[in-house]
């Protein structure tokens, strides 16, 4: 479904993606692990086209996304969805207004029609009777689960999900993690999530793909990875503090630091 | 020491330019976009009710209180030479050409701009603008836009009641309070009125309405993502739109003349 060649992103003289090779397969959930800075949102922004990049490839069902122009960008698009960190809901429009808004900007679906659809989304995520209050007035779950009836209101054939758990509660976690399997089994949707939560990878991914500094260091199975035997990866899923991932930012050395001043 | 400031001056002027060449870019393309279909009718109503209709009440009062102080003043300083029934004239004149289009732009920046600058800078910390973007819809054609097309409808029309208002104003405190001839204040009015003052304050109020959505869009498009980048553009859309209103003012003034 996508496919990376040689990503390669440069933020000045620090390297986010450092020639990235990576396949997400159709129908298929594949979890982006990394810690933060690791660039995988970077990542998921050039998947998605909102970031161009300096230099490689990105094919989304057949099309080269770094270079394609802005309509037939927007074409793409319209067979992919969304789920925001911060859900992006629009503040001015309720949860109804919210959900309907793609509908009303690219189809001329009938009012009743487009109020049926936004109920069976609702349902979907388990927040009918919503539907008339404002974004202000949900919880981060709920707010995160609106992102994805939004999300998947014009039927995508892929779902993005930006860090989807981070800031939820354990149960909120788990109901978010659910819905994205169900989504994924139900309506055959390929999903691309990023995210630093191990537990929750584990129990969605069908792959998992572990960034580094701009490198993917292990890519493969649930399995694959628990087994992996690159001291990184131990270290990332076992959440070790000391290891080769460094915990400081600087080369300098420490000492050498403090003796000049 | 001295190449310091010289290296200073040469990478704060460079930036600035920057920055103007990026707010002409942005007008450009908002302006290009807002004439591609599909036009958005309704999303341009709604920002001239947001920006037109609820500025009505403030430049309502505005105009009335400048219009009453004008006849006031005008009153006291013309008896002085004995020529109170130039004073329908005075007050006509002064608010038609000058304090109607700038009074009437400062009140929508104060109250708009600012409204329009922290409104954009708060779509853009909350990712609305990407999610816009992953919606395949542009988000300045949809955001942007509109704005720019409803300040250039809207302050004509709102000068246009800041005119009449004031005029009205002058009319209660010259003739009804102090006296003066109810026709003498409106025919000299009608006299020394020509069509080119009209003309020049619609032309005014036309770019300040421009310059207001323009600049105060540019301001919270260009916001830093955090809470003191949105506060920081809402008071630089405020004070630098109306600096510019000043400005402008005084090079259309000196053509128009």
């Amino acid at each position: 479904m996508i496919r990376v060649e040689n990503l390669v992103k440069k933020y000045g003289r620090l390297v986010v993606s450092n020639g990235l090779n990576c396949r997400f397969e159709e129908g298929k959930i594949t979890v982006i692990l990394g810690g933060s800075g690791s660039g995988k949102s970077t990542l998921l922004r050039q998947l998605t086209g909102l970031e161009r990049s300096d230099s490689g490839c990105v094919y989304f069902d057949g099309v080269d996304l770094t270079c394609a122009s802005k309509k037939k960008l927007y074409e793409k698009r319209k067979k992919m969805g969304m789920l925001f960190q911060g859900s992006a809901l629009f503040n001015y429009l309720n949860i109804f207004e919210n959900i309907a808004f793609p509908l009303r900007e690219h189809t001329r679906i009938a009012e009743n029609v487009i109020k049926t659809i936004v109920t069976m989304k609702l349902e979907m995520v388990g927040l009918r009777g919503t539907e008339n209050l404002m974004p202000s007035q949900l919880s981060g779950g709920m707010t995160k689960r609106v992102g994805l009836a939004r999300a998947i209101v014009m039927d995508p054939k892929v779902i993005f999900y930006d860090e989807p758990t981070s800031g939820l509660d354990p149960i909120s976690t788990g109901v978010i993690d659910k819905l994205i399997k169900d989504l994924n089994t139900k309506l055959n949707i390929t999903s691309v999530v990023v995210s630093h939560d191990i537990e929750s990878c584990f129990r969605i991914a069908d792959k998992i793909i572990i960034l580094f500094s701009g490198d993917i260091i292990a890519q493969g199975t649930v399995e694959e990875i628990k087994n992996s035997k690159d001291l990184r990866v131990k270290q990332f899923i076992n959440g070790e503090p000391e290891g080769p991932i460094p915990f400081t930012r600087t080369d300098k050395n420490y000492l050498d630091e403090l003796l000049t001043g | 020491m001295k190449f310091d400031i010289l290296a200073y001056i040469g990478r704060f002027t460079l930036k600035r330019v920057q920055v103007l060449g990026q707010s002409g870019v942005f007008l450009l393309v908002a302006f290009y976009q807002a004439f591609l279909p599909p036009f958005r009718i309704r999303r341009l109503l709604k920002e001239i009710e947001f920006i037109g209709s609820k500025s009505f009440l403030i430049v309502f009062v505005t105009g009335l209180f400048t219009g009453l102080v004008l006849g006031l003043q005008g009153y006291h300083t013309l008896t002085q030479f004995g020529a109170e029934a130039l004073l329908g004239s005075a007050v006509a004149l002064s608010i038609i050409r000058e304090l109607g289009p700038v009074l009437c732009a400062l009140m929508v920046t104060g109250r708009a701009g600012s409204a329009i600058a922290s409104q954009i800078g708060i779509m853009k910390i909350t990712d609305q603008f990407p999610a816009l973007e992953m919606m395949a819809i542009d988000p300045v054609k949809y955001v942007i836009s509109p704005k720019i097309l409803a300040g250039i409808i809207s302050l004509p029309l709102l000068t246009a009641v800041f005119d009449v208002v004031g005029i009205m104003g002058g009319y209660l405190v010259g003739v009804k309070l102090l006296g003066v001839n109810e026709g003498a204040y409106f025919g000299k009015m009608v006299t020394s009125v020509t069509f080119t003052d009209i003309y020049g304050g619609i032309l005014k109020s036309l770019s300040f309405g421009l310059l207001i959505a323009w600049i105060s869009s540019f301001m919270g498009f260009t916001a830093d993502p955090t809470t003191e980048g949105v506060s920081a553009a809402t008071t630089n859309a405020v004070v630098i739109t109306s600096l510019s209103i000043l400005i402008v003012d005084y090079i259309l003034t000196s053509l128009l003349l």
